[in-house]
């Protein structure tokens, strides 16, 4: 068993959990439990997902976000996540850091969307700032006016989760799996796919520099612990929570619709 | 500024509810409300419930409510479905136990029904109480109100 990290007097702990390739799914999944079923502070990282995957908050409709006649030909995996927000597409170019944290953990900070959205921007810009222009745009992160980072939240009783996709690096020809929303940040400017993001690879010299600016950012709040995937035991189970992987016959008739209703 | 509170604070009186000075949230007198910001409307064995001024103000623009089935059994103090707002989906919770017995399904296509109107037209459930000693552990307008206040005061 490895020795804890010295605990930092008078900082809540946090719990530090680094995976590579583990499939969106199951991040998903190891998350929305973690939500629920523990007490504890937590930043999970995820390099890389195994597959390219489209993820949708939890209102998300495929007919309206996703072209779903490619999808369907090539086998894309929808999934429609927990947390609110918009859609994405990642693959092994995207990087994952999530917060779990209780609401008292940060002295001050009220458990509502807009204090989070801000908090962790500032967490983020502390390490990001040297390497760019770095903004919160409306709830993006961007560099300029381009965005490499989507968040998502989802706040319960007690508890919250701030989690984001950043665009470490993407396949382009993945965007054309997505359709424009209709609900875009003002800042998009109505810019396609490829006009509005960026590549972080572009400005970071590399991801382990901002992974462990991150985690010297956390530092600052919390005392970090590192947690291996194989401690958490139950808790690492799939739980029935919010979190789905839609079937091909749901994005069948999803396409069925969106047939119907461009006719 | 004083003039404006005093009139605000006159009408308030008249129309039976309560203001307070800071945000200016509106609180509903006779209503029972839970430290999650929940609001309940007791009505013998039945209970309307929604989320408070304070809360949708703090949560911004309604985007979606997630609702439950009727039926299905809520419980005090635990969740009973969700609305979505900014990037957020926040869990609303009952403030009392029993079976749920109508939804508000026009939320399902006016979702900032909440926003606009979240006493009134943007209730979300109706629950056939089980136990009415739980309204006891549930808050009045007045302590509501103060309890937004010192809420507000520490961040």
């Amino acid at each position: 068993m490895a020795l804890p990290q010295a605990i930092k007097a008078g900082l809540p702990c946090m719990n530090l959990l680094r995976m590579t390739a583990v499939p969106i799914l199951e991040q998903l999944y190891l998350e929305e439990r973690l939500l629920r079923s523990s007490a504890e502070n937590w930043c999970i990282i995820n390099h890389g997902t195994s597959l390219p995957t489209i993820v949708m908050g939890i209102s998300g409709r495929p007919s309206e976000l996703v072209e779903l006649k490619p999808v369907l030909r090539d086998q894309i995996p929808v999934i429609r996540r927990f947390s609110g927000g918009g859609t994405v597409i990642i693959d092994n170019g995207t990087l994952f850091v999530s917060l779990i944290c209780n609401k008292n953990a940060i002295p001050g900070l009220q458990p509502y969307p807009h204090p989070i959205m801000s908090w962790t921007g500032q967490l983020y810009g502390q390490v990001l700032c040297e390497f760019g222009d770095f903004h919160l745009r409306e709830n993006d992160y961007a560099f300029n006016s381009h965005k490499f980072g989507g968040n998502a939240q989802s706040i319960i009783k007690d508890r919250w989760i701030h989690h984001t996709s950043f665009l470490w690096d993407y396949d382009a020809r993945n965007m054309e799996y997505l359709k424009l929303p209709s609900r875009a940040p003002k800042y998009r400017s109505a810019r396609s796919h490829v006009e509005f993001l960026c590549r972080m690879k572009d400005y970071v010299p590399s991801r382990t520099s901002f992974i462990e600016g991150t985690i010297k950012s956390l530092g600052g709040h919390f005392s970090i612990r590192p947690f291996d995937l194989d401690e958490l035991g139950s808790l690492s189970s799939s739980l029935s929570g919010s979190t789905k992987l839609l079937t091909r016959q749901e994005l069948e008739e999803a396409c069925t619709s969106q047939c119907v209703a461009v006719r | 500024m004083a003039s404006r509170l005093m009139w605000a604070s006159q009408a308030a009186s008249f129309l039976r509810i309560s203001l307070f000075s800071r945000a200016f949230s509106t609180v509903i007198k006779d209503l029972k409300y839970s430290d999650t910001h929940e609001w309940a409307k007791v009505d013998g064995s039945s209970v309307t419930i929604g989320i408070t001024d304070h809360a949708q103000d703090h949560l911004g623009d309604v985007v979606y409510v997630e609702l439950p089935e009727v039926g299905a059994n809520a419980k005090q103090g635990k969740n009973f479905g969700s609305v979505e707002s900014v990037k957020a989906t926040s869990d609303v919770n009952s403030p009392v136990s029993g079976e749920i017995v109508e939804v508000n399904s026009e939320l399902n296509g006016s979702p900032g029904l909440i926003n606009g109107s979240p006493f009134e037209k943007g209730w979300i459930i109706k629950v056939k109480m089980s136990d009415a000693g739980e309204l006891n552990s549930l808050m009045d307008s007045e302590q509501y109100s103060k309890f937004c206040e010192e809420e507000d005061a520490k961040h």
